[in-house]
């Protein structure tokens, strides 16, 4: 398999359809050799540097030197406690949550073969948002845990719902009947999300906070909660790299080479919701960045999945933490929530993206 | 042009003959005083009906409402002006009329501002919802009402804004393809996930007593309306209805492409302009009356059109629109009785689960 594999052709009868995965861009043949070896270095030293912007920046102003030496060798200090207990989870779980949305887009973008799956566009997050509402009103038990179950139950149902409704009898999911079909599902289940929250003022003030998307102010649970799906969705999506690489060829090419397409699909989904549930159960929804780093890591990694699966799980968290400390050093000492700041990132970056897709400028 | 219209392959029969086309569709011709008109039977039938269901609609809306239990005979007197007790007389006359009438324009406006940007684009997805007005005007109204705390007119100014501003981004990024394809769902979706973003962000900051009021404007409802908010809906259905009775057969020879249209006759920009200032008007009218009320405006012209077999008609929309808003408001009052939640919240409900329907009916086709 090389780097240099084309977009797949595809089936003759969708040709004439307008926005049929064929007419996706071709991927631009990547970075080489020692480019790249450079260029995914930088990416490194970028996603460190903003991992310690994340550390060292916040809205009680602490000294470089005072943060390292509280990182080191902790003390009673308020600052040793914001340091430890505050930004330092906020920076993982920020991490975390990149990594699992970049690894989702890839995934989804990879599967569908569509440029625009993202968790957010396909109404993953519109299923989770309904089942955290029905949870926070419903539910007692307002647990991390009980909550995450509730936002992997709302996130595969939606994901099973859309991908069902996006997909044609005898041919692919196309890329607008996929957002369609997003749109349908997000629609309805923001319409019951809005009955819940209406009818119940505690629950309506607690879905705000969430709703927003944020990394800011969740519970120390959470980190302890989400990290072994993620996980588990981030070995998954590794693994699956090889037989969507032969999946990219066709599906009889791919039977050929001894991939089942079926299976892989399958398993694909899982890691999805696994990746998008906990994710969106952790930080709220967030829109465009599952979208925007696989887009940009096939930039520098061309088509190989593996090389475009790493490149995504690395740049999505920079562009996490990135927007995260954009946010909170915009409005010092309040912040923007990094769910806001990556919507007025991302939105401009579809927009430009169908500009330059053939099969979308119609 | 390979095979000639259907209707033209009968002689024009004399006037005020009734005629079946070759298609099978029974119609009248009228030609008298100058003025020239064949009318379809079924698209008449079809409107009357329509017409007959909104006046059954509105009559439940008056003697049933929500809440409160009235008998009929005391709300039919209030209604042909008998009097009563002041208590029937108030509800009957700035409770239920003031709902019931804006409830009826509104869903007018939003049926006729959805058949005209679907007809204007030739794409049968487009209407205020997808192109991103209504979260543009969600954006305005939470804005108005959350940063500078303005009244009842102040928010529906701020919604105004806000979806007109968006209009004018979408209409100036899809300038190049036009109102039709597949570009402008795109970056309408694109466009409502960044206002949408903003909305949260404002709901977020915003003090614990402002955000249920909020909420509720931003679900699209007809609960508390008065005569104000009939007479905004009324304006714009009495300017702009007529606007575009006028531009209708313009618009329908641009349904068939701009050179054809151009070919026939047809000032092609000018027309396409003058309806969608039309319907964005007509929009801003409902939104301003009853809120970004969903989906109306893209289901009521395919219903209506499922209904007539005859293509987007004007007259059909807006009153399937006021049909889906006073039936959903019914439905609302008889589901939820004394919980007052916003009739926007079942009508985006039904509407989500109309559009995957449709998606789901084309899957078998795909």
């Amino acid at each position: 398999m090389t780097a240099t594999a084309p977009a797949p052709g595809p089936p003759a009868e969708s040709r004439a359809a307008p926005g049929a995965p064929g007419d996706a861009p071709k991927a631009p043949p990547g970075l080489r050799g020692r480019r790249q070896a450079a260029a995914l270095a930088t990416a490194l030293l970028l996603l460190a540097l903003a991992a310690a912007l994340s550390i060292a920046v916040g809205a009680r102003s602490i000294p470089l030197d005072r943060v390292w030496s509280l990182l080191v060798d902790r003390d009673t200090s308020t600052d040793a406690a914001v340091v430890h207990d505050l930004r330092l989870p906020r920076t993982l779980l920020g991490m975390l949550v990149g990594a699992a949305l970049g690894a989702a887009g890839a995934l989804m973008q990879a599967v569908t073969r569509n440029p625009l799956a993202d968790p957010g566009l396909l109404g993953v997050n519109a299923g989770a948002a309904l089942a955290m509402a029905a949870g926070f009103s419903a539910l007692a038990d307002n647990s991390t845990a009980a909550q995450l179950r509730w936002a992997f139950l709302g996130a595969a149902a939606a994901t099973v719902l859309v991908y069902a409704l996006g997909t044609g009898r005898r041919t692919a999911a196309t890329p607008v009947r996929l957002v369609l079909a997003g749109a349908a599902v997000s629609a309805a289940a923001l319409a019951l999300v809005q009955a819940m929250i209406l009818l119940d003022p505690i629950a309506l003030d607690r879905f705000r906070f969430w709703a927003v998307g944020s990394l800011a102010g969740r519970e120390t649970g959470v980190l302890a909660a989400v990290w072994l799906p993620i996980a588990t969705g981030l070995l998954m999506a590794f693994a699956l790299t090889r037989p969507l690489n032969a999946l990219a060829l066709g599906e009889d090419a791919a039977r050929a080479l001894g991939t089942r397409p079926g299976l892989v699909r399958g398993l694909a989904l899982v890691a999805v919701v696994l990746l998008c549930g906990a994710a969106t159960a952790a930080a709220g929804p967030l829109s465009f960045v599952g979208l925007v780093a696989p887009h940009l890591a096939r930039r520098f990694a061309g088509a190989d999945q593996r090389r475009v699966m790493a490149w995504s799980v690395l740049l999505a968290p920079l562009l996490l933490l990135a927007s995260d400390v954009a946010g909170r050093v915009l409005a010092r000492p309040g912040e923007v929530q990094v769910g806001v700041v990556c919507a007025f990132l991302g939105g401009p970056v579809l927009i430009a993206l169908t500009r330059r897709a053939p099969g979308l400028a119609r | 042009m390979t095979a000639p219209a259907p209707e033209r392959t009968h002689p024009r029969p004399a006037r005020g003959l009734v005629s079946r086309g070759a298609s099978g569709r029974w119609a009248v011709h009228v030609d008298r005083w100058g003025v020239s008109a064949r009318l379809r039977v079924r698209a008449v039938l079809a409107v009357s009906v329509l017409a007959v269901l909104v006046l059954g609609l509105a009559a439940t809306g008056l003697f049933v409402g929500g809440a409160s239990d009235l008998p009929a005979d005391d709300v039919l007197r209030v209604i042909v002006g008998g009097g009563g007790d002041f208590a029937t007389v108030f509800l009957v006359q700035e409770v239920r009329m003031p709902r019931v009438f804006t409830g009826l324009l509104a869903g007018m406006c939003l049926g006729a501002s959805g058949m005209v940007f679907q007809s204007a684009g030739r794409n049968p997805l487009a209407s205020p919802d997808v192109i991103g007005f209504t979260a543009g005007a969600s954006a305005g109204a939470a804005a108005q009402i959350l940063v500078f705390g303005g009244g009842t007119r102040a928010v529906a100014g701020g919604a105004l804004a806000g979806g007109l501003l968006t209009g004018l981004a979408v209409y100036a990024l899809t300038r190049r393809d036009g109102l039709a394809g597949n570009r402008l769902v795109v970056v309408g979706v694109a466009l409502a996930a960044m206002l949408t973003a903003a909305t949260s962000y404002l709901l977020a900051r915003a003090k614990v007593t402002d955000v249920a009021p909020t909420a509720e404007w931003l679900a699209g409802s007809l609960n508390g309306r008065g005569w104000d908010h009939v007479a905004t809906a009324g304006a714009a259905a009495a300017l702009l209805l007529p606007l575009l009775a006028v531009l209708g057969p313009a618009l329908r020879l641009l349904e068939l492409g701009d050179d054809v249209a151009r070919g026939l006759g047809v000032p092609v920009e000018r027309v396409r302009l003058a309806a969608l200032f039309a319907g964005v008007g007509l929009a801003s009218g409902a939104v301003a009356a009853a809120g970004p009320i969903a989906f109306v405006a893209l289901a009521a012209p395919q219903i209506a059109a499922r209904f007539t077999r005859s293509g987007l008609s004007l007259w059909a929309s807006a009153l399937t629109g006021a049909v889906l808003l006073l039936g959903a408001d019914i439905l609302t009052q008889q589901l939820f009785p004394g919980a007052k939640l916003p009739v926007g919240v079942v009508t985006a409900a039904l509407g989500g689960c109309y559009l995957a329907a449709v998606i789901g009916l084309h899957r078998k086709t795909a």
